[in-house]
């Protein structure tokens, strides 16, 4: 309302003010737009993770009211939490958008692989596999994905459109030059893009946008109690038929909740009494460990696990 | 909350990545682990302090030659805004990343090493940062533990600094002597260094303006994709999904779309499926028009008060990035945002001397050459010039076979009256 006395200029519309969130928005359906535009087969990676799930946010804001035009692709370690799969099946109902699923499992199967063993055998690295298959099973050119810069030192290198090899790789010393916001997805037969649209945008950014658009989360991001082994590191993993464990290993029983889900066996939870998305983005202003630090098992093996992943193919 | 989008330049060595470090751990935007990882590093190295230049140096091949290869984002927050931070390299052989960095860039940091002063590099990023349409420059002298904290030393820099700052006319230099090593004036004012009054680093990151969009008053549009869902609600749904790349655009405008020249009415504008009365850049909208013309991706749509340049003949500047050298006749590809278009490179007129920002003849461009040239295209073109236009005067050049990104480029003139006159002789005959 003007104040008693100030003119009242009825025909002035007030301005447009963006925030930061507005801009990262704007950004990533800018680019979603773009994929759209320069792919004949493009896919979007679908986790079940709040990345990928604030990713179909995005892209409904892209490009509704029409339809996706890409379908969500999911590849199943078969290591997830029922909680992630019943709500990536619900998700894709409620969207109307087609649904991919291929499984880890039947990649080990049929290349033959080696099935991880040990206490907590991950098929993290196994997916890259299946990726690949599902890659040239229905010949995706562009494969877009949830990855942050911020979330681990080789992502922070990589560009928006990241050009892959036939063989997924992508070599960091030989990267695009990434001009403004203009991409450039031309490829050779063969290669393939990976897409980042939410590159710039920070764990505690998706949180926020999770609670501005007021985005639905399965259960398991908030505090629920839990049975979990505790692992020499101290870490939390939650108790699952996956997991090899002895005698010697310590469950206990704890209210904890995921910043990430992943492959269970090597996704650690964290202890956190946050039932909320606000009590959620207060823990995280708070935090002093990483959301990688904090969960992911994979990386603290070494200190190049990511970029050697990347390079293999990895998402 | 505003956001800054800022990058860190100068030559190898004169302490980029440790000036990132430094800004990420005094303003507590380390994470524990990541502190533990380099304490364990230290250790392993016997060195007294932790390296913060591994906080942006990512790659492998960076860590072990302690030098930064690619661009790395970092992001960090204070209570008064948010930044996005952009480590670039300060090799020459990789200036092309260093452009990359700068392109989206609002600010940028010049490092100095103090015992070193200006040098060539010192220039060329404050050519290259310049030429990228980068307002606001801080001249970070730097190691000034090394040099006993002298002012004379500062000032001497200072001073040689402002003459590259005239010669290329920017606007606004604030000059800070610091020490990324030790902390001093990066986020706390250095009790080492009393004698300057200024405000730290970040206290000056703070309060600059933020994000600036390009020309608000050239509205430009470009369509990136068109909706047609085709269902049986919405059978005869059409619309055109873009980004707003400058300006205002209202519900009830007239416009134009270029380059076919035709003439429609903006019947609505919906941003997540809502109609909404107004919206700015860099929104993404979709616009629905009046009437059933032929649009597709890449057009752009002005309201008719614009006035674009809509052309097939333009002069650029180029950073030219690519190992195999430019020579004039050259076919390739220019992609402007969404449109893209054959073309040639029919001349190339000068090249820009880093030394003395001069122009001088030649027939080529090589890697990391910045060079004016003449392009003409297949099609029409809706350029504007980059210096009235950051989104809209800038395009790149790609390689129609390979799909490699051969060039940044800067749209210089559009109207022939003011293109080059003097076409140098060796170009003259190449052509
Ligand atoms: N004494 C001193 N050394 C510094 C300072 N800043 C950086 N260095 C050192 O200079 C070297 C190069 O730093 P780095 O950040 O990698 O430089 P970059 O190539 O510009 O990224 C490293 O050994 C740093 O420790 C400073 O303020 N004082
Ligand atoms: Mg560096």
């Amino acid at each position: 309302m003007p104040r008693a006395g100030a003119p009242i200029l009825t025909a002035m519309p007030t301005p447009i003010y963006l925030d930061y969130l507005d801009r990262l928005e704007a950004e990533a359906i800018h680019i979603l737009r773009e994929v759209a535009g320069q792919f004949e087969r493009p896919a979007l990676l679908f986790s079940g993770g709040k990345d990928s799930i604030a990713l179909t946010r995005l892209a409904e804001k892209a490009f509704r009211p029409g339809k996706f035009p890409f379908p969500l692709v999911h590849i199943d370690t078969g290591h997830n939490f029922q909680e992630i799969i019943d709500f990536r099946d619900s998700l894709a109902a409620s969207l109307g958008e087609k649904l991919i699923v291929r499984k880890v499992e039947d990649t080990i199967r049929t290349r033959g692989l080696h099935e991880p063993g040990g206490k907590y055998p991950s098929r993290n690295p196994l997916q890259t596999y299946t990726l690949l298959d599902v890659i040239e099973e229905f010949e995706f050119d562009a494969c877009i994905g949830g990855a942050r810069r911020d979330e681990e030192k080789a992502r922070a290198k990589e560009r928006i459109f990241s050009v892959r090899d036939d063989f997924g790789q992508w070599d960091p010393k030989r990267q695009r030059p990434e001009l403004w916001n203009i991409y450039n997805g031309r490829i050779q037969k063969g290669e393939n893009v990976r897409v980042f649209p939410i590159s710039n945008w920070t764990e505690l950014d998706v949180w926020n946008y999770i609670q501005r658009e007021n985005i639905k989360l399965p259960d398991i991001y908030f505090a629920h109690e839990r049975q979990c082994v505790v692992l020499p590191s101290g870490q939390l993993l939650g108790l699952s038929e996956h997991l090899n464990l002895d005698d010697t290993d310590e469950i206990v029983s704890r209210r904890v909740r995921f910043r990430t889900v992943g492959d269970s066996t090597c996704t650690a939870a964290v202890e956190s009494g946050a039932a909320s998305i606000d009590d959620i983005i207060q823990d995280l202003l708070l935090a002093k460990v990483s959301e990688r630090g904090a969960t992911r098992l994979d990386d603290n093996l070494s200190e190049t696990g990511m970029e050697d992943r990347k390079r293999n193919g990895y998402f | 909350m505003d956001l800054l989008r800022f990058i860190t330049c100068g030559s190898v060595d004169d302490g980029k990545s440790t000036l990132i470090g430094r800004l990420l751990y005094d303003s507590d935007s380390v994470s524990l682990d990541v502190l533990a990882t380099l304490e364990k590093k230290r250790t392993a190295t016997n060195s007294t302090d932790v390296d913060l230049a591994l906080l942006t140096d990512g790659l492998k091949a960076e860590r072990e030659q302690g030098i930064t290869i690619d661009v790395a984002h970092k992001y960090f927050t204070t209570p008064r805004r948010k930044f996005i931070i952009t480590d670039a390299p300060g090799h020459v052989q990789y200036t092309r990343n260093m452009v990359t960095g700068a392109s989206n860039a609002d600010l940028a940091i010049v490092l100095v090493d103090a015992r070193q002063g200006v040098i060539e590099q010192t220039r060329r990023h404050t050519l290259l940062a310049s030429l990228l349409g980068i307002k606001h420059f801080v001249l970070a002298v730097n190691k000034l533990d090394l040099v006993g904290y002298d002012e004379a030393v500062f000032e001497r820099i200072v001073a040689d600094y402002q003459a590259v700052a005239q010669q290329l006319k920017l606007a606004d230099v604030v000059a800070i002597p610091l020490s990324a090593l030790h902390g001093d004036n990066v986020v706390r004012r250095s009790k080492q260094i009393a004698w300057y009054q200024g405000p730290s680093l970040l206290e000056h990151l703070e309060s600059v303006p933020a994000t600036i969009d390009a020309n608000p008053n050239e509205p430009r549009f470009q369509v990136q994709y068109v909706i047609r869902p085709q269902t049986e609600e919405l059978p005869d749904y059409r619309g055109y999904a873009g980004r707003i790349q400058s300006g205002t655009y209202r519900a009830g405008d007239k416009v134009r779309i270029w380059p076919s020249g035709l003439e429609t009415v903006i019947d609505a504008i919906e941003v997540n499926q809502q109609p909404v009365a107004a919206a700015v850049a860099p929104q993404g909208v979709i616009l629905r028009l009046r009437d059933d013309i032929d649009i597709s991706r890449g057009d752009t749509v002005v309201p008719l008060a614009a006035h674009p340049a809509v052309v097939r003949e333009f002069e650029a500047t180029l950073c030219w990035m690519d190992e195999r050298p430019l020579r004039a006749g050259r076919k390739l590809l220019v992609q402007h945002h969404a449109a893209v278009v054959k073309a040639s490179v029919t001349a190339i007129l000068q090249k820009i001397n880093i030394e003395t920002f001069e122009s001088q003849g030649t027939d080529e461009a090589k890697l990391n050459d910045i060079v004016r040239v003449r392009i003409k295209t297949a099609l029409p073109l809706v350029a504007d010039e980059y210096r009235q236009n950051r989104v809209t005067g800038a395009f790149i050049l790609v390689d129609d076979q390979t799909g490699a990104t051969l060039a940044a480029g800067l749209i210089a003139a559009t109207d022939p009256e003011y293109f080059t006159q003097e076409v140098p002789a060796e170009t003259a005959f190449s052509i």
